[in-house]
């Protein structure tokens, strides 16, 4: 990919529900290739700021480009992005194939049953894709929820808890297929609790409190053991400053 | 990059319809519903009305009307609970297609739905009540698919509207019976009067208010849709 334009460009987030404010002018820019790892505790805002930049939900304030086109009005946009969340988004009913040949079909991709048999091989679970996705366990679900987001080789890929549910063996698969789709240029936000998951992979990493980022940071410059105590001891005190020690 | 070319609005609509279809052909769990639902309620009434004072054949058209509107309910109820689950919609939307689309082909899916029950029902119906099959029936389908059309449109915007509060059960009836009640009022008539042998220019004002409400409704709910999936 040879686009000068950011793959993600945030400006000015904010998202209420009511009168809380959930996300708080967040700005945030990723270019192709870069993935980014969103630390926090609960309720901080990680979600919502995913879907807002997903197009799933309407920013109160500010604005979303992917590729240079509006998230929300221009389906070009969407079209470059790929969800994965905590929820399989699958139907139960259908088998593990016919749920990401569906995706693939929605996205217009050209031979969706091959590309669907190649999304569910890359993450190690072709051999399931005529078992329908009801009888599949939790884990197995999120694979093909994987392969369903995937399917179409999105730019921008947005994982909300991706290894949720998720053995060894498709934690590392998942993983293996992050740093494939990074090395092809498309960019990633990771929202995660966890910091090792986090930092295994991400080039950058940023840390979320009450619907602001507080913290940024170039992964290659962190020491990797003083950041993960450090956030820790965030998530117990819920206190931004005590990251600063950790700079 | 594998090549893309995203459908259109008719084509994704067709696309959500024949997965929906799919789903239910798998599950059978709603058709079988309304299709009990159907047979045992044109039952009861069969059995519950005094034929001395109304005959069989003037009940018919009641019933039909009655067990078309509950049973389009039962089938309206899934339509975006299927979504629901696991969150399927926010995949549907996060996709380049349009949120008119996603409408379009639930209400495509709906319709087959409640056409499949009907086809059980109908026939049903003409047998319990001594109906012959003729082409009055075949009139009176006609005017079954006319007013489904309405009540499909009107009740899949209400589904999507009341799939995500606690009481979606009781709120799809309480948001669409008022709205049905155009299309029933219409649809009633016109089989009333094709039911009694009347001559088809009778049936002609009603049917034509009928198209006029489901053109309405079809074009109202799918301008509508996309801001009942904001959050």
């Amino acid at each position: 990919m040879t686009s000068t334009l950011p793959a993600v460009d945030a400006s000015g987030i904010r998202r209420s529900f009511g009168r809380r404010r959930a996300v708080d002018g967040v700005d945030l820019s990723l270019d192709p290739g870069d993935c980014l790892a969103l630390f926090g505790p609960n309720g901080a805002g990680k979600t919502t700021l995913l879907r807002v930049i997903a197009g799933l939900l309407k920013p109160t304030a500010g604005t979303v480009h992917v590729s240079g086109r509006e998230v929300r009005g221009d389906a070009s946009a969407r079209e470059q992005v790929g969800l994965i969340s905590h929820q399989s988004m699958l139907y139960g009913a259908l088998t593990a194939r016919e749920n990401v040949e569906f995706a693939a079909r929605l996205y217009g991709v050209a031979d969706p049953r091959a590309a669907a048999m190649a999304a569910l091989e890359r993450i190690r679970i072709a051999d399931r894709a005529e078992m329908r996705v009801q009888s599949l366990s939790r884990g197995m679900q999120q694979r093909v929820s994987i392969a369903r987001s995937i399917v179409h080789e999105p730019s921008v890929v947005l994982l909300d808890e991706p290894y949720t549910g998720l053995d060894a063996a498709g934690g590392a698969a998942l993983t293996d297929m992050l740093q494939v789709l990074r090395a092809a240029g498309a960019a990633l936000v990771l929202v995660t609790h966890n910091v090792d998951e986090g930092l295994a992979i991400a080039s950058h990493t940023a840390i979320m409190l009450a619907g602001k980022i507080v913290r940024r940071d170039i992964c290659s410059e962190l020491d990797h053991r003083a950041y993960l105590a450090a956030y820790r001891a965030m998530v117990v005190s819920g206190a931004a400053n005590v990251m600063s020690a950790a700079r | 990059m594998n090549a893309r070319r995203p459908p259109g609005t008719l084509a994704s609509a067709w696309l959500i319809a024949r997965k929906d279809l799919a789903i239910e052909f798998r599950t059978r769990t709603a058709f079988l519903s309304a299709l009990v639902f159907s047979v045992l309620a044109i039952a009861t009434f069969y059995f519950t009305w005094d034929t001395s004072v109304v005959t069989a054949a003037d009940r018919a058209p009641g019933v039909l009307w009655v067990v078309l509107t509950f049973s389009a309910l039962l089938g309206l109820q899934r339509s975006f609970g299927l979504e629901e689950h696991d969150r399927a919609i926010d995949a549907l939307l996060v996709s380049p297609i349009s949120r008119e689309a996603i409408y379009l082909g639930k209400a495509i899916g709906n319709l087959a739905f409640l056409v499949a029950v009907q086809v059980v029902a109908i026939p049903a119906l003409a047998l319990f009540y001594d109906l012959r099959l003729g082409r009055a029936m075949a009139i009176v389908a006609g005017i079954v698919v006319l007013a489904m059309i309405g009540i499909v449109a009107i009740g899949t915007l209400f589904s999507a509207m009341a799939v995500n509060t606690r009481l979606a059960e009781l709120l799809l009836p309480m948001l669409s019976l008022p709205f049905f009640v155009p299309v029933l009022l219409c649809g009633a008539q016109a089989a009333s009067l094709v039911f009694a042998g009347r001559p088809m220019a009778e049936a002609w004002p009603w049917l034509r208010i009928l198209v006029a409400f489901d053109i309405v409704f079809v074009v109202a709910c799918t301008l509508a849709f996309p801001f009942t999936l904001e959050e």
